[in-house]
């Protein structure tokens, strides 16, 4: 790749350039009291043609879906379809305030309750709330929905449960509500181990947070025997949604148990990753926590719907307040709806079987020559520890720079955290079996490598890439967080 | 199915190198009673682009839109023109289909944009440091009470009533289930605000130009904070407003949240949107949220990674500043390219038009009788306090249509005083005809 | 030189008259990588053998660094906030972490010695 200059926005912009064209004011008498600002903000402005020119280079810096094969473990990098984001972007939508009066909204809020009828149909389960804003939020949203049951009913439990594989945003937002977090560990076959769980309940646990599948890819078959357990103890049972590509069309969380779950509609429902975000993370409820929701919500009133942004206007709820504000991500909505509706039941279900095929097809294909620490078949999801590669100097940080110069995004690395030096691949289904060869391919090759003594081509990887390794010690030792004048 | 690109025969390959039968194999974990015979009930099943289309096309048919009629709305969402480069350029898929930037070698684009973005924010607020974006400004606005708890190891905030009421609400959300103490003052657009400081307030949470547009200067009330060992956080859910005020970092803040959707990022009936988050440098391990941080590489290249992640959710799990995972990603690079277009000259111009068509439309709506402007300084939002219930007003004027701004009794019911109270705002997207309009059917509705 | 003790969480002590310096082994800042952070306790304050009283960070990982004995901090090294990559220069020197006035001397002998640590920790090196 020909490196093309992309000097910072504030060593091109010029005093008084501007890239966009703005009428003059019209006569008026100010009222900006004695706040009007005195000094320069320092900001560069670019005319339009460097601005495209600018960003448009720093676009072809980075790998996306659109380009390279993506298996993040947890991630669910699928692709984006484009109708979706044709279809956010009519006016009808885009240029809609949240605050106008309902009756000049109702295909919004229309859509909001399809959207919500969707994925109470697709988990089985009794109530959703749409309006936090990603997968975090979701799982702050689901785990004080049990935090105000509980307290209505008059309890008082300090503890919450997680597997020690669990991702870190789970003990996270336990803690954050006040939680005490104990760690549940796992059996030689990568799931959690049902003795100990059990052993760990009492009137004092709050909850229990399980991701299913799990992070190491593998459905906790075990799952209802742990929700009966759960329950008995008086206890709920938070599921992390971060894995429903697996099961999406083909099982249904509310049928295994759980009571509450949260949804990455950036994951499964294909709304785009964009860098790192926006995402959405919806809660779906069983009937025990329904009440206890985020506002606002979104109502069926006749023919007509209704948004309820108050807790006086609850019937039926007993909302903990409030998560964002205005409604929840819109924008995310749309697309989520589109692509739910070109796959439809059928397509779903095929979706789940494809990802679980692509995921099952590369274990298979690569556990002779890494180390997988449990046995297959994985869900939608392979994991690979380093014990492959011992003895060789090469790293699974190592692998995933050699990979960058081979046209892939590396997997998920060292996560998660119960294996030693973790592979964890996801393909998803609209990874067609010519990538997947070519990747499979490529990870033998990269393999024999290592095996062979070539470590130091992985020490010098990557050489292609943008940039090669880069230091981050450096910046965490001396932090520069913004450009500054000289 | 246009998106699976497996055809039967792939699946056949696979599943004999599998060693698995039928893909109902892969599935034998899932307990018996869990297992769906068919299809999940009472969904359709796929469809084409042309019905998907059509269907989610007549559903925005229904509603009526901010770009089609003329309005007023404002309270925290801002209907701005978007330079169409923009969006265009937020299509790139190598933007709209990248993660999170784990792999820093391929993740340049993303990262430097991060980068920039960061100085823009730090620039505009007057602060030193600021984070790659939060979830909205709301949210960050309870991150920063949070970290200003954090800090200060204290659990009483003091919140201003003159703040956005979502923000408030959010605030008091996490405040009860998360145990700390919220000190909020009276809600009121007629009279200032005193705040009781001491040395059990961690912070004071104020915001400008207010709830009701109007604006402070927080200069004394921030050696108030000072004097007692607390942080001054000040909110601002116009970010355009920065262009014409005094920095909330001039009048010496801590730490400054705002809502940076009027840059960049259309009004999407209320989302995504995009969280601000700036503060003083020597609080930057409190921080909450993603940083991007410049470094060199392996051949003394300047390059960017995220950094200072031992804050985070994935490092510290339990005892991390937040259990935030994402940030705004492209709603963070729309903000950026669309003030990189705007530039200093740019946003110091498009502010001041939106204050002329605020104060154009104020001496307009004034003159109708039994109206009054509350405010006496305004940025481009004020209140209009009307002869009669403001909501009966709105909806009389939404039949013709015309989207006439926001009723304060939307955010706050029960508060009788408040009835008659309009929040109007006008943009650069407000022209003479639109005011000339309004004022006609507003002094119809109000006679 | 006075005897460096070790415990299990990989922090040595150093008794000096009343007061114990403490810091992370060698072994521990090998694993842990270039340090580039580390957060220490307050001078002051009542510490309990086996409390987590400091935080010693990499780029990618923060451990929990725990008291080794019981008594009150007297010291924090403060260079370490300019210099973290002392920590990994001079572990057992240089890059020592807090000073502790201990109430109970028999603590220190019932850690680990230098052998002991030294067999402990290739027990770990699976």
């Amino acid at each position: 790749m020909i490196d093309l200059d992309t000097s910072l926005i504030f060593e091109q912009g010029a005093d008084g350039r501007c890239g966009v064209d703005m009428p003059a004011p019209p006569k008026h008498t100010a009222r900006l009291g004695s706040l009007k600002r005195q000094n320069k903000i320092g900001l560069p402005g670019l005319s339009e043609p460097q601005m495209v020119r600018h960003y448009s280079r720093l676009s072809q810096k980075n790998f996306g879906i659109d380009t390279v094969f993506y298996p993040l473990g947890s991630c669910t990098m699928k692709h984006n379809p484009r109708i979706n984001e044709k279809l956010a972007r009519l006016p009808g939508f885009s240029s809609l305030h949240p605050m106008q009066p309902s009756v000049t909204t109702q295909g919004a809020l229309e859509l909001m309750d399809i959207l919500s009828d969707w994925l109470k149909k697709l988990t089985g389960m009794t109530a959703v709330a749409l309006s936090p804003a990603a997968g975090a939020h979701g799982e702050f949203a689901g785990m004080a929905a049990i935090k105000s049951a509980l307290l209505a009913r008059g309890e008082k439990r300090t503890k919450v449960l997680v597997p020690e594989s669990a991702h870190g945003t789970n003990p996270a937002t336990a803690a954050a509500l006040g939680y005490n977090v104990e760690s549940i560990s796992a059996t030689a076959d990568g799931r959690v181990d049902v003795a100990v769980l059990k052993s760990k309940l009492g009137p004092d646990v709050a909850a229990i947070m399980l991701t299913n599948p799990n992070t190491c890819g593998l459905f906790e078959r075990d799952i209802i025997e742990i929700a009966e357990a759960v329950h008995g103890a008086g206890a709920f049972f938070y599921c992390d949604g971060a894995n429903f590509n697996a099961i999406v069309g083909r099982v249904r969380p509310a049928d295994l148990g759980i009571d509450v779950m949260h949804i990455n509609l950036h994951k499964t429902f294909s709304t785009p990753h964009g860098g790192g975000g926006p995402g959405s993370g919806p809660i779906v409820l069983a009937e025990a926590l329904a009440p206890f929701v985020p506002l606002p919500y979104v109502v069926a009133d006749g023919k007509n719907f209704k948004l309820i942004e108050h807790a006086a206007d609850t019937k039926g709820t007993k909302t903990y307040g409030r998560l964002k504000t205005f409604h929840g991500q819109m924008g995310m909505f749309i697309r989520a709806l589109a692509y739910m509706l070109s796959h439809g039941a059928d397509g779903l279900r095929q979706v789940a079987e494809d990802a679980v095929l692509n995921a099952n097809y590369i274990l298979a294909s690569l556990q002779d020559i890494m180390s997988a620490p449990f046995d297959g078949p994985c869900m939608h999801e392979a994991l690979f520890d380093d014990r492959f590669l011992k003895g060789t100097d090469v790293s699974t940080l190592d692998i995933a720079k050699a990979l960058l110069d081979r046209g892939f995004h590396p997997m998920t690395m060292y996560f998660p955290l119960v294996v030693h030096g973790a592979f964890l691949i996801e393909p998803t289904e609209t990874e067609s079996k010519e990538t997947l060869d070519a990747f499979i391919a490529t990870m033998r090759d990269l393999t024999a490598k290592a095996k062979n003594g070539e470590s130091e081509f992985f020490h010098q990887s990557p050489r292609l890439s943008p940039r090669r390794r880069l230091d981050e010690t450096r910046a965490a030792r001396t932090p520069v967080l913004r450009w500054k004048p000289t | 199915m246009r998106y699976l690109p497996l055809t039967p025969p792939d699946r056949a390959a696979m599943l004999k190198k599998i060693g698995a039968a039928s893909v109902d194999d892969l599935f034998h974990d899932v307990p018996v009673v869990a297992r769906l015979k068919g299809n999940i009930h009472g969904l359709p099943d796929h469809q084409s682009e042309i019905e998907v289309e059509r269907f989610i096309s007549s559903l925005a048919g229904k509603n009526i839109h901010a770009g089609s009629c003329p309005s007023f709305l404002g309270a925290g969402a801002y209907h701005h023109h978007i330079p169409a480069s923009v969006d265009q350029l937020l299509l790139r898929g190598e933007f709209l289909t990248s993660y999170t930037p784990y792999q820093p070698e391929v993740s340049q684009g993303t990262l430097q944009y991060l980068f920039e973005f960061q100085t823009q924010v730090a620039l505009l607020t007057g602060m030193e440091i600021a984070n790659a974006s939060m979830y909205d400004g709301a949210t960050a606005a309870a991150e920063a009470v949070q970290m200003a708890n954090r800090i200060t190891r204290r659990r009483r905030a003091v919140i201003s009533g003159n703040l956005h009421p979502h923000y408030l609400e959010v605030i008091q959300t996490i405040a009860d289930l998360t145990g700390f103490e919220l000190q909020v003052a009276v809600r009121c657009p007629r009279t200032d605000e005193n705040f009781t400081v001491d040395e059990t307030t961690s912070c004071v949470v104020v915001q400008n130009p207010d709830f009701f547009g109007r604006l402070h200067d927080f200069s004394a009330l921030a050696e108030t904070c000072q004097k007692n060992g607390a942080l001054l956080i000040v909110v601002v859910t116009e970010i355009i407003s920065l262009g014409l005020l005094k920095s909330p970092g001039d009048m010496g803040a801590d730490i400054v949240v705002a809502e940076g959707q009027s840059l960049g990022n259309g009004l999407n009936f209320g989302g995504p949107y995009v969280g601000l988050f700036a503060c003083k440098e020597k609080y930057v391990r409190q921080m909450p949220g993603r940083l991007c941080g410049e470094t060199v590489d392996a051949d003394g290249r300047c390059g960017f990674v995220l950094t200072l992640s031992t804050r985070e959710q994935h490092i510290r799990r339990e005892k991390a500043t937040s259990n935030i995972c994402t940030n705004s990603g492209l709603c963070a690079l729309a903000f950026t390219m669309h003030l990189s277009l705007l530039g200093e000259k740019g946003l110091t111009d498009l502010a001041e038009l939106n204050h002329a068509m605020a104060c154009n439309l104020a001496d307009a709506l004034v003159k109708i009788p039994g109206c009054k402007v509350l405010n006496d300084n305004f940025f481009n939002e004020f209140v209009l306090e009307l002869p009669k219930p403001a909501a009966t007003v709105v909806d009389e004027l939404a039949k013709l249509p015309i989207l006439a701004g926001v009723p304060v009794s939307r955010f706050c019911p029960d508060n009788a005083a408040l009835k008659n109270l309009l929040l109007v705002a006008a943009t650069e997207l407000t022209t003479e005809e639109d005011i000339e309009i309004f004022a006609a059917e507003l002094r119809k509705v109000c006679t | 030189m006075p005897q460096l003790r070790y415990t299990k969480d990989h922090e040595w002590a150093r008794l000096d008259g009343d007061t114990a310096v403490c810091g992370i082994s060698d072994y521990a800042q090998d694993a842990l990588g270039d340090v580039v952070y580390v957060e220490l306790p307050d001078v002051g304050r009542t510490v309990k053998a086996g409390e987590q009283i400091a935080i010693v960070e990499s780029s990618k990982v923060a451990s929990d660094v725990y008291a080794p004995m019981d008594g009150v901090i007297t010291g924090v090294n403060d260079v370490l906030s300019s210099n973290p990559a002392l920590v990994n220069e001079a572990p057992t020197g240089q890059g020592w972490f807090f000073k502790i006035k201990f109430s109970n001397a028999a603590q220190h002998g019932a850690l680990m010695d230098e052998k002991s640590y030294a067999d402990y920790t290739k027990g770990l090196h699976e």
